[in-house]
């Protein structure tokens, strides 16, 4: 340990620093210092006895160790105010850190400062201009704050520098104070001494930054700023501030920083600087630390200014040369100034992709953060395959921390620039599988929409999912994604013979497994065995042998302790059993889901005028309704042949397309539900039945009932009385234009001979203008293989009057 | 502009802490706590930038002691460690072959050395020999019979 000659050791204070660190416990610790402390309290009490600055100067110490040390405030406050230097100056370092702004004791060393600003000797007005520029408060300094300007003014060297940076300090706290500044500043500019001119360039910022008009001003002084620049760009070797070769580094950088915020956005001020920028990117040693600051204030100066394009290249390039030093720090902030002007020079930064991406590979974490960013930005169509594989090179590998950014990252460029979709799928799926517990919740259906619209690569998709679910079933998105999948497209997976990927045998039974082993998983999540055990009901109208199988297992989740499982398995059972005519409806293959918006609604269907009703979103892979578009079901019915009655589309739960079955609706299980129970067989309604059709052993009643004024229900019946059974009954219904149509979903699709069985379809009527009700219904059903269709036009409605009210 | 300068071992104790703006004993104790966690879990041959909220934090390890400080957006992070560089020279000159333990023992010398070289969070003095020149007379005026004096109306 060496003690500096000049100076007596402060015998007290490391003895009791001896003391503390010779404790061998935090408990022995906190002993000592309690003592000491106490020590101390006393000594402050007590009065003027020569050791006062040790006393504070050990309590200093023990609060840099992280005790308390408030006590300390006032005896800080009196040493500032003694006439001795040595408790000045330990005084005011007390100050600095057990006083802050908020501290009521700071408003207390306001006048003591300001005796000591006009002190005759500099170091204890050092001291005052030191503590002010560090803890004063905006009251202190409007008090000061003249004062600081006579000092800029009228005092040597030494206290101009320190003065300069107080006002900076002065106009941070208070911004209007900026103004009696400004001439004081300018004049400080044909300073010699590089202290006074490197505070005076950081004032000028200051108030620049402050104060647009202020800018304004001092724009004039950007040839003085070259001066100087140059001047130490070109001189030779000065000794007093070289650093490895370059001459006042740490001026240099501050000049050209003003010089970027007088050249922004002004073409004369940029083109005053041209010259001397060049000069300083090419002649500036690059091999050391100190030079490649210098050349990267430079860069950022040319990029942000309006400078001529051949210095913005010489700019891109010294960067792109940063990008193959091998300093770590120097690539670090290419990489930031390259991010920077990714957008504004996009082509010029693409020349760099290569070593960018090599960056990837570097061990620093906070280089491959820049490194990935960048690479983001770089993505373009020309290069998204070579760009794509190198993206999920660096996933597999990447910290934890840079995942779930670098995975959002790769959807986002996929989607944008996707060359086919066979790629598209295979990059969601890879990064599933390496990073599934990274994606966000969006991923989900945002991949499964992908997957519906790809209908060629069904098949691919669903063998390749089934594999890796074989391989891992622990990443949450990717099984929920399979599941569905294998439920979906579950016949393909069994079909077996698939072009794109090499033929593999899936038995039933395996797809089954499959499903079973996520089920009782306990890596699955909840969401997860829903999706399960949709697909597994699913499958049970995709495959043949065992379907028993799937019974069982869902009636062992009718009572599973979860309540949403519980819920499906009990309707699923309910699917089996009671509406077994209605399963393999319900579980037909999906169509494709259109991208729409986030919280887009399930289209309800409206009155009047015939709309695109868009598709629902699809959640948690429940059986989705396809809203068709009220003129496509127009167009393929051509019902009513140019007459002015719009054909109102089915409502929003039912689609009714020609000759497929009814798709039968559920946003949620409870819905699924009430719809079946809607379809008991109608008791007989007790309003009167009217005969509106009657051809081929097929015959229509309908019943009314008035719900409103306006309000009407009619209730369709359909019987068989003939000797075929027919199958697919649908039936549909236009109203005038001002009436309003719902129709709820019918009971059934098959009308079984001799009228064994019947169908009903409840209608709801509203009729707001009062018109004349009437209404045509279309019959198709398909007897013995052969479709059939015929219409009907209802007039008169039994319960209703004449006119129909 | 520097927000703050700290200086810590390597077991996490605190040297030096210098702050430039003016925040409550809790928030330091925060910003220590996090920095220090960030900076301590470094290897070695890394980058000398990291990212923490919304400051850059250029640290650089000497011996068994961390210089670390705390940047705005602005600033220059490679002059940054020049900066920190040029604080250890001054350090060495002024002790003579410095080491960890005189910041310790002589704590408060460390300070008044940073004092004639930043201020406010921005360089003060760019030279070498001015920092040590004001170092000297300040500790002379300590040892003197000036500092008897009664300061003289101005």
């Amino acid at each position: 340990m060496h003690t500096h000659t000049a100076m007596s050791p402060s015998v007290p204070l490391q003895e009791m620093i001896r003391a503390i660190r010779s404790a061998r416990t935090q408990c022995e610790e906190r002993g000592v210092i309690q003592r000491e402390c106490a020590a101390i309290r006393a000594q402050f009490r007590q009065a003027d006895n020569g050791g006062r600055s040790h006393n504070l100067a050990k309590l200093l110490y023990v609060h840099m160790l992280g005790y308390p040390a408030h006590f300390g405030q006032m005896e800080c406050v009196r040493m500032i105010a003694s006439p001795r230097y040595s408790e000045k100056r330990v005084g005011y370092l007390g100050a600095m850190m057990l006083l802050d702004e908020k501290q009521d004791a700071s408003l207390l060393i306001t006048n003591s400062i300001k005796n000591d600003l006009s002190h005759s000797n500099q170091y204890v007005q050092s001291l005052a201009l030191c503590t002010l520029a560090c803890m004063g408060s905006a009251e202190m300094c409007r008090d000061l704050a003249p004062e600081i300007d006579r000092l800029l003014r009228a005092s040597n060297s030494y206290i101009k520098k320190k003065a300069a940076l107080c006002a900076v300090h002065i106009v941070r706290k208070v911004h209007e104070l900026g103004e009696l500044f400004v001439p004081a500043a300018r004049s400080l500019l044909s300073e010699k001494n590089h202290g006074v001119l490197h505070g005076a360039v950081v004032l000028i910022i200051e108030l620049c930054e402050q104060n647009p008009e202020t800018l304004e001003r001092f724009r004039k002084t950007v040839p003085d700023l070259v001066q100087i620049m140059k001047g130490l760009v070109l001189s030779g070797y000065s000794p007093e501030h070289d650093v490895a070769g370059i001459s006042d580094p740490f001026l240099q950088v501050r000049i050209l920083r003003l010089l970027r915020i007088l050249g922004r956005n002004n073409e004369g001020a940029s083109d005053s600087m041209n010259d001397l920028l060049a000069q300083v990117a090419t002649n500036t040693d690059s091999t050391k630390t100190v030079g490649n600051a210098v050349l990267y204030e430079t860069v950022l100066t040319v990029l942000d200014i309006k400078s001529e394009s051949g210095l913005r290249v010489l700019a891109v390039n010294i960067l792109g040369r940063f990008l193959l030093n091998n300093d770590r720090n120097i690539r670090y902030i290419a990489m930031t100034s390259l991010q920077k002007i990714v957008g504004t020079d996009h082509n010029a930064v693409q020349r760099h992709r290569g070593t960018i991406v090599d960056c990837l590979k570097d061990q620093d974490a906070s280089v491959k953060r820049r490194a990935l960013e960048l690479s983001l930005a770089l993505v373009s169509a020309s290069n998204i395959r070579s760009m794509m594989k190198e993206l999920l090179l660096f996933l597999s590998s990447c910290p934890p921390e840079l995942r779930a950014h670098a995975a959002s990252g790769i959807f986002n460029a996929a989607e944008r620039y996707a060359p086919s979709q066979r790629w598209h799928i295979d990059t969601m799926l890879h990064v599933l599988i390496t990073a599934g517990g990274d994606v966000r919740d969006e991923t989900v259906p945002n991949l499964i929409q992908l997957i519906t619209n790809a209908s060629e690569l069904h098949c691919y998709t669903v063998h390749k999912l089934y594999r890796a679910l074989l391989l891992d079933i622990s990443q949450q998105s990717l099984v929920q994604v399979a599941c569905w999948c294998i439920g979906e497209y579950g016949d393909l997976l069994l079909k077996g013979d698939c072009q794109e990927t090499e033929p593999v045998q899936v038995t039933e039974d395996d797809a089954l497994d499959a499903l079973e082993t996520v089920l009782q998983s306990h890596m699955s999540s909840p969401a997860t065995r829903g999706f399960a055990l949709t697909a597994t009901m699913k499958l049970s109208t995709r495959i043949t042998d065992n379907v028993d199988r799937i019974r069982s297992i869902v009636s062992i989740y009718g009572s599973c302790i979860d309540v949403e499982l519980q819920q499906r398995a009990v309707e699923y059972n309910a699917l089996f059993r009671k509406y077994d005519h209605m399963r393999a409806a319900v579980l037909e293959r999906m169509p494709v889901i259109e991208k729409n918006s986030p919280g887009h609604t399930n289209g309800e269907s409206t009155g009047e005028a015939v709309k695109d009703v868009p598709t629902a979103k699809m959640k948690q892979g429940e059986p989705l309704l396809l809203q068709q578009p009220a003129n496509q079901v127009c167009d393929l019915l051509d019902l009513l042949g140019g007459s002015e009655e719009t054909l109102q589309p089915g409502p929003a739960v039912d689609c009714l397309v020609s000759g497929l079955s009814v798709h039968a609706a559920g946003t949620a299980g409870g819905d699924l539900l009430d719809l079946l129970g809607g379809f008991e067989p109608a008791e007989l309604s007790p309003a009167p039945q009217v005969l509106a059709y009657d051809k081929g052993g097929v015959t229509l009643t309908l019943s009314c009932e008035k719900q409103s004024d306006t309000g009407l229900t009619v209730t369709l019946t359909a019987s068989n009385s003939s000797d075929s059974d027919l199958s697919s009954f649908t039936l549909q219904a236009a109203v005038p234009k001002s009436v309003q149509l719902h129709m709820k979903a019918p009971s059934g699709d098959s009308l079984p001979a001799r009228g064994t069985a019947k169908v009903t379809q409840m209608v709801v009527l509203n009729n707001p203008n009062k018109v004349n009700l009437k209404m045509r219904v279309r019959v198709s059903y398909t007897r013995q293989g052969s479709p059939f269709q015929d219409t009907v036009q209802i007039d008169s409605f039994p319960g209703l009057d004449a006119a129909g009210q | 502009m520097m927000r703050f300068l700290l200086l810590f071992s390597r077991q996490g104790k605190l040297r030096l802490q210098k702050w430039f703006t003016p925040l409550t004993d809790r928030e330091k104790k925060k910003v220590i706590r996090d920095v220090m966690a960030l900076v301590l879990a470094r290897p070695p041959r890394s980058c000398n930038f990291l990212h923490w909220r919304d400051i850059k934090v250029v640290y650089k390890r000497y011996a068994s002691l961390y210089f670390c400080t705390g940047l705005e957006d602005q600033d220059n992070e490679l002059l940054t460690l020049e900066v920190l560089h040029r604080y250890v020279e001054l350090l060495d000159k002024y002790f003579g072959n410095v080491c960890e333990l005189d910041i310790i023992f002589n704590f408060e010398k460390a300070y008044y050395i940073l004092d004639e070289f930043l201020m406010g969070g921005e360089v003060l003095e760019t030279s070498k020999v001015a920092v040590s020149v004001s170092m000297e007379n300040a500790d002379t005026l300590q040892e003197t019979m000036e500092e008897y004096m009664n300061r003289p109306a101005f």
